[in-house]
């Protein structure tokens, strides 16, 4: 019997699944290995049926979501975060640094009306996750490598390692050493194919920290490249900015001190 | 002289030409993104004419300018490392047949034709014979670097603008080449003198336009060589420094250079001698077959030191003292030299700037216990 999964979105753009979407003549080839029954962008509507394997994108941002978090992981064996938000936040839990009422009260007439927690939080902080897949998108490879692994009936291995190995093995010239660009590799965890410094610019750390961030270091040499210490927080304090390497470092640039 | 001539500038590109007719992909030299990369060569137009480097720790910046030189910058950040011992390389292929059984079969190998590098430094071919003793002549060579080692063939420019992060002088790989070439060429203004170091070097000549080469263009050689030798400003300490590094494994230096450094495996993957790697699996989709993969490591990740649950190297302080005291001391052991070749890419690609001499002269210059 084919393995049943789904795809569920929360708060996100809608980015991720297209790394499911986008895989061509692929995703025939998956069609032959699993059964979609929830994936709503590509039509499937079923949300209730039991999954061997869940793909959850987005960030857990209001009541509603939480809710339905844990009715998913209550139906599904194996619950994978699917990018950036639902791994650690994703951009909008930028809100988490702020005060999220007023913002709310400063863009819309009539705030009340909205369902919104004030903090929008990574899955893992509502359910068990058993695999994350960082990035801003994830990639259609490694969400490939994933649903194999799971298929397998093993996770994959961890993909912790530093932006740069990854960057060097595809030999681009660092951007940094070059350019003076504040590039993040140093901090991120590899998996993207080093796509930002091949095209001459700062990665800007959207696959999340790596395995033994120094971000104390790396905000140093970015301060010696001209930024200032609320610029160098901003690169922390970003897309992954309630990851905990991100978050401290981040803190610590924004209080003007490291 | 015997046995070398002067190959005029405006000849230079029948060199890249016999050797392309010759069967060979041609690899050189040229401005990439701000650096000197070696890449597919079909014509003299392509080579970093005029470029001088401006290189510092963690600061590489070039300038194009009207000289008439292809070579006078020192490096860039690889050279002839990734064309042998691939940054990713298939090792093996495996297939499940309709029974189960797995089939295992070679890599299919993409490139027939041999390699021609122009412009190799000596700290290279320093580098160079260190990976050979490393992946040929331990007990098991490796099938993947030998195929593409075996029919190489280099052509090495003798180096005249060292860059500042440059100190082969003081670990004696440079800047003149000595041995290890097919051909050798000095720069000078009007062209190149060049000598044989091969049989196939010889043969290369006499298909170029030589003129003989006079003794004023000896002379001027001569003083490049000494003038590049006497601007290096950094240096190793000579010798076999297992012992000494050893008895600092407690240095306090260890933990300063952990505080700056990224761990972020710049300096070994840029290091023409680092070796490491990792394997793994990359299974197709539908689970038929899988592929072996060999990816570049570094002593600076995690997985190097994992063993069956325990990361031995967790601390980057720990990393940094494993590459230094393993390059400068535990090389001599495993392969009668240092692992460091002077060549400066360390200092140069590391984007804090961590100073390999610097650092080793801190551990072995403080107190120790």
């Amino acid at each position: 019997m084919k393995a049943r999964i789904g795809v569920y979105k929360f708060s996100s753009c809608d980015g991720c699944q297209l790394a499911f979407l986008n895989l061509g003549e692929t995703l025939l080839a998956l069609d032959e290995l699993v059964e979609i029954s929830y994936f709503a962008e590509a039509g499937m509507m079923d949300e209730d049926t039991p999954v061997d394997i869940a793909f959850v994108e987005g960030s857990i941002s209001t009541a509603a979501d939480r809710e339905r978090i844990r009715r998913i992981r209550d139906h599904s064996g194996r619950l994978v975060t699917m990018g950036a938000c639902a791994t650690a936040g994703g951009l909008q839990a930028l809100r988490n640094l702020a005060d999220a009422s007023a913002w709310l009260a400063d863009v819309y007439a009539t705030p009340e009306v909205l369902d919104s927690l004030d903090q929008a939080l990574p899955v893992a902080e509502f359910v068990e996750v058993d695999l994350e897949l960082w990035g801003c998108p994830v990639d259609s490879r490694q969400l490939l490598a994933a649903v194999r692994s799971l298929l397998f009936g093993v996770l994959p291995p961890p993909q912790r390692e530093k932006l740069c190995l990854e960057c060097k093995r595809q030999q681009a010239v660092c951007v940094m050493v070059t350019k003076g660009e504040p590039c993040m590799g140093p901090v991120t965890r590899s998996g993207c194919g080093a796509i930002c410094p091949r095209f001459g610019r700062a990665c800007y750390a959207c696959y999340g920290p790596a395995e033994s961030p120094n971000g104390s270091a790396l905000g140093r040499r970015f301060e010696g490249l001209g930024l200032l210490p609320e610029q160098v927080a901003r690169r922390f304090l970003f897309i992954n900015s309630h990851a905990d390497a991100f978050l401290e470092a981040g803190q610590r640039w924004m209080s003007g001190h490291d | 002289m015997d046995g070398t001539g002067f190959l005029q500038r405006e000849h230079f590109g029948e060199l890249i030409r016999i050797l392309a007719g010759r069967g060979y992909r041609v690899i050189g030299p040229q401005l990439r993104d701000g650096a000197i990369v070696y890449d597919d060569l079909s014509e003299v137009a392509q080579l970093p004419s005029g470029v001088i480097m401006d290189v510092q720790p963690a600061r590489v910046h070039a300038t194009v300018t009207q000289l008439p030189r292809y070579f006078s910058w020192a490096n860039g950040p690889q050279a002839l490392k990734p064309l042998l011992f691939r940054p990713v390389e298939t090792l093996w292929q495996a297939c499940r047949d309709d029974k189960g059984r797995l089939e295992f079969s070679a890599a299919d190998e993409q490139e027939a034709r041999p390699l021609a590098v122009i412009g190799v430094r000596a700290c290279d071919l320093a580098a160079l014979e260190l990976q050979d003793r490393h992946f040929l002549q331990g007990e098991y060579s490796d099938p993947h670097y030998a195929r593409r080692r075996e029919g190489l063939l280099l052509v090495a420019v003798n180096c005249t603008h060292p860059d500042a992060t440059c100190f082969c002088a003081s670990t004696g790989d440079g800047p003149q080449a000595r041995t290890g070439f097919d051909l050798v060429l000095d720069e000078l203004d009007t062209g190149f003198i060049i000598g044989a170091g091969s049989k196939r070097g010889t043969a290369l000549m006499e298909d170029l336009s030589l003129l003989p080469v006079r003794e004023d263009q000896l002379a001027k050689a001569a003083v490049s060589h000494q003038a590049a030798r006497e601007a290096q400003t950094r240096a190793l300490p000579p010798g076999d420094l297992y012992d000494a590094l050893a008895a600092r494994r407690e240095h306090p230096h260890w933990q300063a250079v952990a505080e700056r450094c990224l761990s972020c495996g710049n300096c070994t993957s840029v290091c023409p001698t680092c070796f490491c790697s990792h394997e793994r699996e990359q299974p197709r989709l539908d689970g038929s077959g899988s592929v072996h993969l060999r990816e570049w490591d570094s002593c600076f990740s995690e997985g190097h030191s994992y063993i069956t649950g325990l990361v031995i190297r967790a601390e980057p302080r720990h990393r940094y003292r494993q590459w230094l005291t393993h390059k400068l001391g535990a090389w001599h052991r495993q392969y009668g030299r240092s692992g460091c070749v002077g060549c400066g890419r360390c200092i140069a690609w590391c984007p804090v700037g961590i100073d390999l001499c610097e650092e080793t002269a801190a551990v072995l210059g403080g107190g120790h216990d």
